[in-house]
Order: structure tokens, then C-alpha cells, then sequence
């Protein structure tokens, strides 16, 4: 679906830009300059304005990203959880460092802080999809399920 | 009425007085930094922060409604530590080359780190590291003496509808740039300058020319010769510590010389020729009621504007060059003829108000004369900066007179400078134009005033003619918008990008409010009164200037020294469908 | 092991999210319909008597957030729900909303009436996308049954931002700009979404509403803490065996909360600290731990209760590197809208990793400590006000854990600090 179909959609939500920007990242993986342009054409504000909503929230990126954005918490009941040994068993899973994307574009590994999934931590998430309480040898089996799939676990 | 008690004393003010204005009321006054008297608050600097009560948190002077009974301590040193430790945050984020700065004795961090006795800072000093954007020929940022004030974006996107600044990213990412990060000349600044005004330090600043006019007075083969616009003589007093409009021109003229200038000549004279030109193109297109309105072209931010936002109106502007580059276009063929100078030895300066006009004198098609018309544009900053070079001391310059040709004016050039006057300078030769008769009285005082937007309707024996009257080009943008859907009721259309005018403009001495402005408004109206001729159609200068070279008004010669064609812009920032309403915010 | 007092959560494990029939079988939405059958006026008179206190982290009487708004002119109103629950460590209104979405829905909606409101948001953090649907469909089913009567609510989503939990920041993310906070005056109540009053509450405190206005303002009152009366949800999370959440009264202490639910630290080894709010929290020594937890006891003893989280470490841990690793949470989180937070977090973040690497001096201990005072007090909003605050309750309970990081170094030259 064109960007400028998915602001249209929105563009009567007073304030619904941020609504519109999670689609196009949903669809896009991110917000470029033409989404940007496009939105802020649709809700009626500058560019500028649009641009500096783009940047201020951690789920939107102005940059590419891979096709699953893996996030692990690093907030301090992950962090003391083991959230490191997490990381570090998925850099070396995917052989990339955080906030690389592996060069297959399949996957970028990033930090999040918490995402309210404290209930059995450490966490980590794979395209906003919750998978806590993992030990670092459990990762293996969760990655190759999107290398299988090749599509997002909520079907979009 | 609210009583409350700051530092001890009494203060009754009104309901809804900040503790800020309440504080300046009685004498107290608090320091601040992101605010601005002409802006919404911002209360971000947290520099303002006073006691209030026996709470542990301090408040914002600037953004804290005063209550009954209130206690304030502005002045503690608990307090004074509080602000003192945000500020050398700031300073601690910011190159510490004040020696090198151009805002050197003029920034309001420089200010405040004098006045709180700032002799080192607990934090290390680490910079963002961003490049600086030289992109434009008129101004300049340096993002890493930014401090966030955020000043700029309003005065862009409110006051202007340009829209040039924003934010990009957050926290101690945070920074304010053009658009979405490019380079300045790629987003949609018009040049207008107003952001320097409103800055409070050196992230953003005139591009500064003073080496090109230095080496052009070193060089022997050289003849400098300068023009002056009608804001800066009144305006420059304040670059020398008077008042606004207390530096009489032969004062001013006799400075310049000293300075360097071989020849001081006048933009007020080239202002009275505009009038000639574009009072008679404007009858013209009443009477064959050709692409009315007919819009004022003096104004390059306001070009830059129109170029940019309404590329699709660009055939309703005046044909007619600003009176900078009529002058640059006249200097180097009438007067150099006129004065027996080879003007490949003559070096065309101006004296502005502008930034703006720094991209207006480098715009490709400025070479009428057969060399670039104008070589050079020096702001009132700069040449308060020469002044300073040369420690003049002006109570001892001999007077001197501005000299032949193109010196001479007459009021209607002086009210140039500041909004409506373009437009009653106009009036005044048109309406002798038009109907023959002498004109009594000069002033059209249904034009002046501080409204944003000013209409008139002049009756000229019979023939009505709607004129309008904007300043800011957010008012350009709303008289644009009724062009464009075809519901402008005006012939006539004066559109200055600057708030008040030229007086008001990106290269005046820093102009720190509105009050500001209106006091060098009030000069000009007053400098226009003490002028022995008002109608520019009178300036015999103009006269000689038509029987001895032009010919007519539109002319061909005219046409082929004194008008202009426009470029659209196709800036992919400038969104159609952007509504200012949707910015209204405090 | 403890029992928990379910009064929140009464529903859980009950019912089925997706049908409004087990909600209404349960007794769903009697207390809107009694709630319709008050005045405006005597509803907000009995929220205020039930002295329900917001359970975001503020802690203000519900009902007289409410009056505020009622007085205050302007036809329209909107009742925002918080559901940012951005606070690390907590997750208890993502229980509420999985499981018993109804109950939100009509404690929005018995706001709605108390301040004439016609429209509602429910501001969902962005990484609760997933609760959309649940949340959606309840309100359809809501709407389709009647019981919304003229009120309707619109679930938006924040887009990872902590700050966005301001309510402030929040009403300008929900405008659709970026999230940073408002100075106050004039506060949401009187000029809150798009300038109108606007109410917004937690989760948790909406929730709190049906059983208030069922069984009466002096019920609720005579539970937990008279100061804060009612029951908080704490999530249990670091070392402890029995991590989790617990719908608790508001008087039950730190101890019993640790020791009683949370079963004591795995292995048995000692406690070191507790972290009571969230990670803004104040960082307690094992001699606080009977301090109940309701807000005010809790602000007694110079802590707060936040928004319930409770984060323990056992003996191994390093504090110095936790409380490093929050400042940087800070500095991530921090709008950058003023001066003190957004230079001051990463400051924070620099003098803690200084220290911790052996480099620091007792000027640099200093001057963290100065610097996190002054964030503190002149600090636009709640996020730079909070947080210093683990570094400094650490700073203040378990000096050895940074004094022992800097040398016997003197100051260093000429610093007059």
C-alpha cells in the first residue's frame, strides 16, 4: 500500500501521524524522506514538524532496517537478569554487533530499554513480539522460526 | 489584584502576572535565557529558577502566574548555585572560543557567564563535534553553540511560515536543524535573517564579508563606492551606543569615508527611481488590468518566499530590481559615465539591513551593468563592526555630504524602510500620475501601522485602488493565498519578509523586541517629515537621470538595466496543504 | 505465603477477555450504571471521600483531579487512560488490560460522566501494540451493548518513549508532536488535550473505580493506608524466588512483600537493596524494609511508591554498575526539551563510569551528587526531578559501594567545588 494511501487513512485522526508513521514502519520498516514528506502533506504540518516527530520515538528509524528488528532490554531487571549474555548470544547467532543488520538484510539487532514483559526476564523481542525468560541456548530455535517463515509472526 | 512578597518587598500586580514580570516591577531582575518578550515561553533554559515558598523545587520565573500571598526569593545563594550549575551545563556543551566568536560582546550566554562570575566549570567541556553550514551566502549556523532555546523554530514557523527549522531526534541528541538535516540552502529558508535576531548566541549568524571590502579599499586600482539603504543610518546609531536615528547622516556619510569608501552614495535614490518605474508599471496594469495584483518585488526574502511557496504566481511581482540592483545595475553605466570612472575599477558595495540581499546581489542575472552590479553586501552589523575597527570618535568627525548623482533623495525613498512605505512612497507618484493634481497631503496614514496585514482603498479622482499591505511573510503567505484561489480584492500588494519592514531586517543591529522596531518605525516617519521633498517624481536627480539616460519609465533602457525576471524554486520541503492554524500554539 | 487481596484483579483467571458476557456475568459495568444514576457532582464527592490516590506515580486524589476539570470551562472534555507503563520493572496495567479490559472500560467511562466527557483515548505504549486488538474489540462489544451511552474511546499508541508516561507529554504525543512535556500551570484538568481539561489516569487507578463506586467511598477508604487507601499492584522482579505481580493492601511493608509473596531471595543469600517505584525508585537498605508501602509513609522516609515496582538485589550485585545502567536508561529517555535533564543525564552516566572505572575523585562523587540535587529541583518535569534519585538514595545508604571506588585522590586542581 502507498504511503500516501496509509496517511490518507489516517489524515481526519486529529494527531494521527504517529498512528500513520507505526503503519509505514509496519509496512516499510521505516520513514523515509518521501513517507515524511507525504505525511506531513497529509496532516497538514511542516516537514520539519514531521521530521522531528520521526526522530523523537525509539520504534520509528529514519534509516533502513532489516526485515526483523530483534530489540534486547536492557533495562536493570534484564540487565541484572542477564541481558548481556543475551546479547551476546544473539551477535553471535546473527554475526553482527547492535545496531548492525546482518548483510542479508534479514535481521538488526538493536537495545531497547524495558518493554513491560518483566515477568520472566531477560528479554528480548523480534519484531515487537515478546520472548522473555529465554536462556541464550534458546535463541537458536526462535531465529531459524523467521528464517523458516520468512514473514512477521502477526501476518503482516 | 495579586499581592505577594519577592525578596522581602511588596508587589501588587495583576492576575495572571509572571513571577518574572511581577520581579521587573519592583526592580528585580531575574536572569534569563530562552526567554523571548516577543514569544510564547519556553521555560527551557531552567536559568530563571526562583524559590517559592518553602518548596523544595524551584519554579520558573517566566512561566510561574503569580498567587496571593506568594513569597519569591530571587536572589539567595541556593538559588543563584541552582541556576548557576544549569548554565555551566550549557557552557560545558559549548566550544569555549569566545576570543574567535562573532558574537563576541554580543551573546546572551557570554552575558550570563560574566554576570555569574563563571571562572571554571566542574564539568569537562564536551562539544557536539557538528560541522558548521556555510551553504548560504547570507547566514551561517554553528550547531554546536546551539543551546536549544528553540527561539528559531518559532520565529520560522510562526512569525514566518517558512518553516526551515525543526528538531531532530531527543535527549542529548536533540538538535535543531534545517528540515530533515540537509543542508540549509537545500530546505525551504528564505534567507529573512530573523532567526540571528532571536538567537541568543553564535549558532546562527550573518555571513560576514568585511575581508572582501578590506582588501577591495587596499587595493590602489580600486574605486569603492557605496550605497545606503534607508533602515541603516537611523539603525546604526545603536551599533555605536545611541539611540535609534541619533547619528545624523553627514555624521554617518563622514564615518564611512573614514572607513574606507571612495564615494557614498544612496539607496534612497534608487528607492525614489523604483517608484518611477513600478508606479508606472502599476498604472499600466490597472489600466489593461493585467495580472493584478501587482506585487512588490523590493523585498529578496519575500522573492526567495515567492519563489519557493508560490513558484505558479511569480508573473504577479513587479518587473521592477530591488533599489539595490537598480543601483548596482546604474553605478558601473550612468554614474561611472557621469563621474569619468572605468567601471572595471569600480567596486559596487551596499549597505543593508538584509542578509537576504547577499543572495540577491550573487543571483546570476544581477549583471546588467556588464559586471556583476553589486560586488558586495555589508550588513549594519558590519559596518558597526568597521566602525569599532576604526575606533571613530564621532564627536569630533568633520560633517560630510553624500556625493553627486546618486545621492540625493527624497522622503518617499526614506519610508522605504519600513512596512507601508514602499506603498505610500507609491501613492504619493501615482496619484499625481494618475490625476494630474498636486497631492497636499503626503502621508497615507491608512497604510502605516503594526498590523501584520493593512489595507487601503485610495480614491484617485474616481478610479478606487485596493492596496494591501503586509509585513512577515506570513502575512505574505496569507495575502498569497487569496491570489491564488482568485479572491484578491487588491491592485497593489506591498509584501516585506521582515516584521516592521527593513528596519526590522536579518542585518540590523540585534533586535532584541518589537519595541525595538517600532522605535526605528517612528525614526523613519520623522526623518521622512524633516526631508525637504517627498515625492519621489520631485528628486531632480531622477529627472536628470530619465533626460539625460533613461528616456522614460519602462523604457527599454529601463527594462534593460532596472527590471528583473523570477525563478520557481521546486523546493520538495514547501508541502502544499500546510496550515499555519495547525502551528497556533503557545 | 501471603494472600493477595484481589479487588483490582478480582476478575482474573475468571473470565475471557474477548466476551463482555463473562465481564457482565461477573458484575461488569452495575457500578456505571449506578455511577449514571449520581449526579456528576456527587460522583466526583464520593471519589473524593474514597481518597483513591493515582497509581501511576503522582500519587493525586483522584477525585479532586476530577473537580478541577468539572469547574472548568469548555464543552468538550476528554478522560485519557495512561497506558504508557513505561516504568521498567513494571507491568501490572498490562495485566489489567490482557485480562479484564471491561473494567477499564468502565472505569473510563464512569470519568466520562463525573466531568461530562464525550470522548476517551487510551494512550497504549507502542510495545503493547499487541493489546490493540483486545482493547478494540471490548470497546465494540461495549458500544454495541449501550453501555457507552454517547462516550466513545479511541485506543492510540505511543511509540517508545518513556516520557510519554507524563501526562503532559503524553497530551502533545497524542496531538501528535513530539512527546515532551508542558511546564505547568495550567495543568490537564483545565488546559490538557488540544487546550480542553482533560482528565488523565492510570490504568490501575481507572480500574480501582467500579469497586469504589459499588461498594461505596468509606469501604474503600477503611482499606490499606488511610493516606492511600485501596490496594496497590506491586510486580516483583530482580533476585526473588517468586517473581510476579500481587494485588496487595496498601499498608503491607516492603518486608512483607519481599519475604511474604516474593518467597526471599533465591539461594538464600542476603539482600542487599530494594528498589521501590520503578527505576526512578529510591534504592532501600534491608533497616527500611518495614516501612509500609503507601505513598505517604513511603515519602516519609524519603522514597516513593511510584508506580509499584519492586526490584530486589541480592548480595553479589554491583550497585555502582545498576545504578550506571539506569542513569543511562535517563539518559536515553530524557525529552532533551530542558536544560538540567538533558545535560545533566549524560553527566550522570559519565562521572558514574569515571567512578566505577577507577577513575574518579571525591570531587567527581561530589559533584554527581550536586548535579543530581540540582536536577532535582529545577527540572522541567517529573523524569528529571526522578532521575537522579537512584544515585543519590544509593549514594546516601551505601557509600562504601562508591566511596570505595575513589582513591584517598584529593580534588582535583582548582576546582572550587
Amino acid at each position: 500500500m502507498e504511503t500516501s494511501d496509509i496517511v490518507a487513512r489516517y489524515s481526519n485522526m486529529p494527531g494521527g501521524i504517529i498512528e500513520a508513521f507505526h503503519e509505514i514502519v509496519d509496512r516499510h520498516g521505516f520513514l523515509s524522506q518521501e513517507a515524511i514528506i507525504e505525511a506531513a502533506r497529509g496532516f497538514g504540518i511542516s516537514v520539519a514538524e514531521a521530521y522531528g516527530v520521526a526522530t523523537f520515538y525509539s520504534m520509528f528509524s529514519v534509516k533502513p532496517k532489516g526485515k526483523h528488528v530483534v530489540r534486547v532490554c536492557r533495562s536493570a531487571p534484564c540487565h541484572t537478569a542477564g541481558s548481556a549474555a543475551m546479547v551476546d548470544a544473539l551477535q553471535e547467532h546473527l554475526g553482527i554487533k547492535i545496531g548492525e543488520t546482518t548483510p542479508d538484510q534479514r535481521f538488526t539487532l538493536e537495545l531497547t530499554e524495558c518493554v513491560g514483559q518483566c515477568q520472566a526476564t531477560p528479554v528480548f523481542t523480534i519484531d515487537g513480539e515478546p520472548y522473555p525468560g529465554l536462556t541464550p541456548s534458546a535463541i537458536g530455535p526462535v531465529l531459524e522460526s523467521y528464517l523458516r517463515d520468512g514473514n512477521r509472526k502477526d501476518g503482516r | 489584584m495579586v499581592n505577594l512578597t519577592i525578596d522581602g518587598q511588596s508587589v501588587s500586580v495583576p492576575e495572571g502576572t509572571t513571577i518574572l514580570e511581577a520581579a521587573r516591577a519592583v526592580g528585580v531582575r531575574i536572569p534569563t535565557l530562552c526567554f523571548h518578550p516577543d514569544q510564547s515561553i519556553k521555560a527551557n533554559c531552567r536559568i530563571c529558577m526562583c524559590k517559592v515558598g518553602e518548596s523544595r523545587v524551584l519554579q520558573a520565573a517566566c512561566a510561574s502566574p503569580v498567587y496571593e500571598g506568594m513569597t519569591v526569593d530571587t536572589r539567595s545563594p541556593a538559588v543563584i548555585e541552582a541556576r548557576k550549575l544549569n548554565l555551566q551545563l550549557l557552557l560545558a556543551n559549548h566550544p569555549q572560543d569566545c576570543l574567535n566568536c562573532i558574537r563576541n560582546g554580543a551573546c546572551q550566554l557570554q552575558d550570563l557567564a560574566a554576570e555569574f562570575y563563571v571562572r571554571d566549570n566542574p564539568f569537562e567541556i564536551k562539544t557536539r563535534r557538528m560541522e558548521k553550514d556555510f551553504s548560504t551566502p547570507s547566514l551561517f549556523r554553528d550547531p554546536d553553540k546551539c543551546i536549544l532555546c528553540r527561539r528559531c523554530i518559532e520565529v520560522c514557523s510562526v512569525v514566518q511560515t517558512v518553516n526551515a527549522y525543526g528538531m531532530q531526534g531527543r535527549g542529548i541528541s536533540s538538535i535543531v536543524v534545517p528540515t530533515m538535516g540537509e543542508k540549509q540552502i537545500e530546505s525551504t529558508c528564505i534567507m529573512c535573517g530573523q532567526c540571528i535576531h532571536v538567537c541568543p548566541v553564535a549558532a546562527i549568524n550573518e555571513v560576514e564579508e568585511i575581508d572582501k571590502f578590506m582588501a577591495a579599499v587596499a587595493d590602489p586600482d580600486m574605486v569603492v563606492v557605496t550605497q545606503i539603504a534607508p533602515s541603516v543610518r537611523l539603525a546604526v546609531a545603536e551599533e555605536i551606543g545611541r539611540r535609534t536615528g541619533d547619528l545624523p547622516m553627514e555624521s554617518f556619510v563622514s564615518a564611512l569615508r573614514h572607513v574606507g569608501f571612495d564615494y557614498v552614495l544612496s539607496t534612497n535614490y534608487t528607492a525614489d527611481l523604483t517608484i518611477m518605474e513600478e508606479g508606472s508599471e502599476l498604472l499600466k496594469r490597472i489600466q489593461e488590468n493585467d495580472r493584478l495584483p501587482v506585487i512588490t518585488s523590493c523585498s529578496p526574502g519575500w522573492i526567495n518566499f515567492c519563489e519557493t511557496f508560490f513558484p505558479d504566481m511569480l508573473d504577479h511581482l513587479s518587473s521592477c530590481k530591488s533599489p539595490q540592483q537598480m543601483f548596482g545595475a546604474l553605478v558601473k553605466t550612468y554614474w561611472a559615465e557621469k563621474m569619468g570612472i572605468d567601471p572595471a575599477r569600480i567596486y559596487s558595495v551596499s549597505i543593508m539591513p538584509c542578509v537576504a540581499k547577499k543572495y540577491e546581489a550573487a543571483r546570476p542575472e544581477m549583471n546588467a551593468s556588464g559586471y556583476r552590479d553589486v560586488d558586495l553586501v555589508l550588513t549594519t552589523r558590519e559596518v558597526g563592526r568597521l566602525f569599532r575597527l576604526n575606533r571613530l570618535d564621532f564627536s569630533k568627525l568633520p560633517p560630510s555630504q553624500l556625493d553627486s548623482w546618486m545621492g540625493n533623495f527624497t522622503g518617499a525613498g526614506v519610508i522605504f524602510g519600513t512596512s507601508g512605505g514602499v506603498t505610500e512612497a507609491a501613492l504619493r507618484t501615482a496619484y499625481e500620475l494618475a490625476t494630474g493634481e498636486l497631492l497636499e497631503e503626503v502621508e497615507f496614514h491608512t497604510v502605516r501601522g503594526r498590523e501584520n496585514i493593512r489595507e487601503a482603498e485610495i480614491d484617485m479622482k474616481g478610479t478606487k485602488v485596493n492596496v494591501a499591505v503586509g509585513h512577515s511573510t506570513r502575512a505574505a503567505r496569507e495575502l498569497m493565498e487569496q491570489v491564488r484561489s482568485g479572491q484578491s480584492k487588491y491592485h497593489f500588494i506591498e509584501i516585506m519578509a521582515c516584521p516592521g519592514g527593513c528596519i526590522g531586517g536579518g542585518g540590523q543591529p540585534l533586535t532584541r523586541s518589537d519595541q525595538q522596531r517600532a522605535e526605528r518605525i517612528e525614526a523613519i516617519y520623522l526623518e521622512d517629515q524633516a526631508q525637504k521633498l517627498r515625492k519621489s517624481h520631485e528628486n531632480p536627480d531622477i529627472k536628470t537621470l530619465y533626460d539625460e539616460y533613461l528616456g522614460a519609465p519602462l523604457s527599454e533602457k529601463s527594462h534593460q538595466l532596472l527590471h528583473t525576471h523570477y525563478h520557481p524554486a521546486r523546493n520538495r520541503y514547501a508541502v502544499p496543504g500546510f496550515n499555519p492554524q495547525a502551528q497556533a500554539r503557545g | 505465603m501471603a494472600r493477595e487481596t484481589r479487588i483490582v484483579l478480582k476478575n482474573l483467571g475468571k473470565i475471557d477477555p474477548m466476551k463482555i458476557e463473562d465481564a457482565v456475568a461477573q458484575g461488569g459495568y452495575q457500578a456505571l450504571l449506578k455511577a449514571r444514576d449520581m449526579s456528576p457532582a456527587d460522583l466526583i464527592q464520593e471519589i473524593k471521600d474514597s481518597n483513591l490516590r493515582g497509581r501511576g506515580g503522582a500519587g493525586f486524589n483522584c477525585g479532586q483531579k476530577w473537580a478541577f476539570a468539572a469547574a472548568a470551562p469548555g464543552n468538550e472534555r476528554y478522560v485519557v487512560c495512561n497506558a504508557d507503563e513505561g516504568e521498567p520493572g513494571t507491568y501490572k496495567d498490562r495485566i489489567i488490560m490482557e485480562n479484564d479490559p471491561h473494567r477499564l472500560i468502565e472505569g473510563m467511562a464512569i470519568c466520562a460522566h463525573a466531568i461530562n466527557a464525550r470522548q476517551g483515548y487510551i494512550y497504549l505504549r507502542g510495545e503493547y501494540s499487541f493489546l490493540r486488538r483486545v482493547l478494540t474489540h471490548a470497546i465494540d462489544q461495549a458500544r454495541e451493548a449501550g453501555y457507552l451511552d454517547g462516550f466513545d474511546i479511541t485506543v492510540r499508541r505511543g511509540a517508545g518513549a518513556y516520557i510519554c508516561g507524563e501526562e503532559t507529554a503524553l497530551i502533545e504525543s497524542l496531538e501528535g508532536k513530539r512527546g515532551e512535556p508542558r511546564y505547568k500551570p495550567p495543568y490537564p484538568p483545565t488546559q490538557g488535550l488540544w487546550q480542553r481539561p482533560t482528565i488523565v489516569n492510570n490504568v490501575e487507578t481507572l480500574a480501582n473505580l467500579p469497586s469504589i463506586v459499588d461498594k461505596g467511598a468509606s469501604w474503600f477508604a477503611s482499606l490499606g493506608a488511610p493516606s492511600y487507601p485501596g490496594t496497590k499492584i506491586f510486580t516483583l522482579t530482580g533476585d526473588i524466588k517468586n517473581p510476579g505481580f500481587y494485588e496487595v493492601p496498601t499498608n503491607t511493608t516492603i518486608r512483607d512483600i519481599v519475604y511474604g509473596f516474593g518467597g526471599g531471595i533465591p539461594g538464600d543469600l542476603a539482600l542487599q537493596a530494594v528498589q521501590i517505584g520503578g527505576t526512578s525508585g529510591a534504592f532501600i537498605p534491608p533497616d527500611l524494609l518495614d516501612t509500609p508501602a503507601d505513598f505517604d509513609s513511603m515519602q516519609y522516609a524519603g522514597l516513593s511508591l511510584g508506580s509499584g515496582a519492586v526490584y530486589v538485589l541480592d548480595e553479589t550485585r554491583d550497585i555502582l554498575e545498576v545504578v550506571t545502567r539506569i542513569e543511562s536508561f535517563f539518559e536515553h529517555e530524557s525529552c532533551g526539551k530542558c536544560t538540567p535533564c538533558r545535560e545533566g543525564t549524560p553527566r550522570l552516566v559519565g562521572l558514574l563510569e569515571k567512578i566505577a572505572q577507577g577513575r574518579g575523585s571525591r570531587f567527581d562523587l561530589d559533584l554527581a551528587r550536586k548535579l543530581g540535587h540540582n536536577m532535582t529541583i529545577t527540572s522541567l518535569c517529573g523524569l528529571g526531578m526522578a532521575a537522579p534519585v537512584p544515585m543519590l538514595t544509593a549514594m546516601q545508604h551505601f557509600p562504601a559501594v562508591f566511596t570505595q571506588q575513589v582513591s584517598a585522590k584529593t580534588s582535583e586542581e582548582g576546582t572550587p567545588w
